[in-house]
């Protein structure tokens, strides 16, 4: 294998006194796709968060596409532009046309010329279906279609890396297939994913590793088979056990 | 055909059932819908019918419109005697700026109304906006001092009335809306250094009554001026108005500031924009936007406080007023005096307060669902 694209070695977080990631390893490889899933509080959120540096760990190393996060703001914003991040509240920039919502980043982050940036906005909102709505407010769209913006705004930096912190959490029911449907094309299209979610069919069939995360640990990570299939640990029993149809 | 009429559809959408049309239905609804609401329409009517027609009498009808001040005296004050101001309407419009020469804060003052009322609108926010008003203050400041261009020169300590006022509101807000965005800035910063410097001026400002500023700026600040050095005194109160007003600003903004989610933050971090361009691009639209009713509060304030500067020689809109009630002769018409320069601030305070809203509902269509996008 290949030097991993994401790398987290010894990675320990306190918010106060809390203690919400314990000695966290991970390794992700170029292409390859995780699910995270656990129970909530188990600090699945927060270790995405740290792959970008949206919150900072205070012991052990991260390293993204061979740079690791430090306080050096260069170096931060430098990781961020490989690496798309999709929220669990779509987090779309209300003032803007969904357009401009998608070439923002390209226009201030990457200096392209305003048609350049619109046209590859432009293109990413095709690949998510959504094109005909590119003169609309987020305000004016239904949930599922400002997350597939927000994936469209993400992906226009051409980022290596698409983290999704529970991108179909907020979704009404009828909503959540939409957004799963453009993130297994995305799955199929080569793009390293983490994607923290309960949605477990999404893992059956695009995961490669099912990581079960309790009370800031990783208990346990397996290809999606072996997981659902033999859980070892009695925490991802009863977790399954609870989330998954009988 | 028949058969769908006999039996509508029960889940078809129907017209909402019609409001009572009418005057009737609505004088019943807004002025008798209870017997409190009875009550009360009842007995204001019955003050109404008492105080209008002698408000209207002592206003107008009676009154004595030229500035005749026999015909003045012979009022005996039961009725408005508005010959005071058609006599010195203008040392109160423009305080003791030359006579002769006032016709230059009058083009200078309508420039500058004419300028607000080109750049209102949004559509002309663009790039040339801010040289353009460069250029408008420049004109205001060439036509008002002279000294140039054939205009004799008028020391800024003459300028007074109306245009004194608009001069210093107009500076004293657009200069420190943007020192206040910094300080707001620095105040939600996490350099310790930053925030420490920025709460300590803002705390300290908000601790001073802007009295005691003025007075300050206008006797000791020239004092701990290096030799040789000297700032005009209307320089030295403009710049007091707008470091005061930064202070009151900030808050403001920090207000908006505080309102945004933090997700819009992290959604524009994660995208790779420096701390910067995100206030810039996608922090300070929307902040801005959620605080115009209470810019506007501090326009207005700012407006009027501006009448404070009367205490240090200077004589704005209503420090004009009492150079003019100085005159022995109509010092007693001052009920009129105050009713007109009254008049003159209420009228600009509600074309702001008009403006406000309609500018707050236009740039806020955004945060409204999808019909507003209709048109």
């Amino acid at each position: 294998m290949s030097e991993p694209i994401i790398q987290l070695a010894g990675v320990n977080k306190w918010y106060g006194r809390f203690h919400v990631l314990k000695d966290v390893d991970l390794e992700v490889a170029a292409g390859e796709r995780i699910v995270i899933c656990g129970p909530s509080g188990s600090g699945k959120s927060t270790l995405i968060r740290c792959i970008n540096r949206l919150e900072e760990h205070q012991q052990g190393r991260i390293v993204v596409d061979g740079v690791e996060l430090t306080e050096d703001l260069k170096s931060v914003e430098r990781i961020r532009r490989e690496v798309g991040m999709v929220f669990q509240q779509f987090n779309l920039f209300p003032h803007l046309t969904v357009l401009e919502n998608v070439a923002l980043a390209p226009a201030w982050v990457l200096r392209l010329p305003r048609e350049e940036a619109e046209a590859r906005a432009m293109q990413q909102l095709a690949r998510v279906r959504i094109a005909d709505q590119a003169a609309k407010h987020p305000g004016q769209l239904s949930g599922g279609q400002q997350q597939r913006v927000a994936i469209a705004r993400a992906l226009c930096m051409q980022p290596r890396i698409m983290l999704f912190d529970e991108p179909t959490s907020a979704l009404d029911p009828e909503m959540v297939k939409e957004v799963l449907d453009v993130m297994l094309e995305l799955a199929g299209q080569g793009m390293t994913m983490v994607v923290v979610t309960h949605e477990m069919g999404f893992a059956r069939s695009v995961a490669d590793r099912v990581v079960f995360m309790d009370e800031g640990r990783i208990v346990e990570q397996n290809p999606p088979r072996e997981f659902f299939a033999n859980p070892r640990s009695e925490r991802t029993r009863d977790f399954l056990g609870k989330i998954l149809p009988r | 055909m028949e058969a769908i009429a006999a039996r509508p559809d029960p889940a078809a959408a129907r017209e909402p059932p019609p409001a009572a049309p009418g005057p009737a239905a609505w004088v019943r609804r807004n002025l008798f819908s209870s017997v409190p609401s009875a009550l009360a329409t009842l007995l204001v009517g019955a003050a109404l019918v008492r105080v209008l027609p002698a408000a209207v009498r002592w206003l107008f009808t009676g009154a004595v419109w030229a500035p005749d001040y026999e015909a003045c005296r012979r009022l005996e004050y039961h009725a408005a005697c508005w010959g005071f101001v058609a006599e010195k309407h203008r040392l109160v419009l423009f305080g003791r700026y030359p006579f002769a020469e006032q016709w230059r804060p009058l083009v200078a003052t309508l420039l500058v109304v004419a300028a607000l009322a080109a750049s209102a609108h949004p559509r002309s926010w663009r790039r040339w906006l801010a040289p353009a008003w460069a250029v408008v203050l420049a004109a205001f400041f060439l036509l008002v001092r002279g000294g140039a261009l054939g205009l004799t020169y008028v020391d800024p300590g003459l300028w007074g009335g109306l245009p004194l006022t608009v001069l210093l509101t107009l500076v004293g807000v657009s200069a420190s809306i943007p020192i206040g965005i910094v300080l707001a800035l620095g105040r939600r910063s996490r350099l310790p250094v930053a925030r420490g410097a920025a709460s300590l001026y803002i705390e300290m400002v908000r601790g001073v009554p802007l009295i005691t500023v003025l007075f300050v700026a206008s006797f000791v600040f020239p004092l701990l001026l290096p030799q040789g050095l000297r700032l005009d005194p209307l320089a030295r109160i403009a710049l007091a108005i707008t470091l005061f007003q930064a202070a009151y600003m900030a808050e403001v903004v920090r207000g908006g500031l505080q309102a945004l989610p933090k997700g819009q933050l992290e959604a524009a971090a994660s995208l790779g924009l420096s701390w910067w361009q995100a206030q810039r691009r996608v922090v300070l639209p929307q902040a801005l936007v959620l605080v115009i009713p209470s810019f506007v509060n501090s326009l207005l304030s700012t407006f009027m406080d501006t009448s404070l500067v009367t205490v240090v020689s200077m004589y704005d809109l209503t420090g004009a007023l009492r150079l003019a009630l100085g005159d022995p002769q109509w010092r007693n018409f001052f009920i009129e005096g105050y009713l007109f320069v009254g008049a003159v601030y209420f009228a600009c305070c509600l074309a702001m307060s008009r403006y406000s809203h309609w500018l707050e509902k236009r740039l806020g269509r955004w945060a409204r669902r999808p019909e507003a996008s209709a048109a």
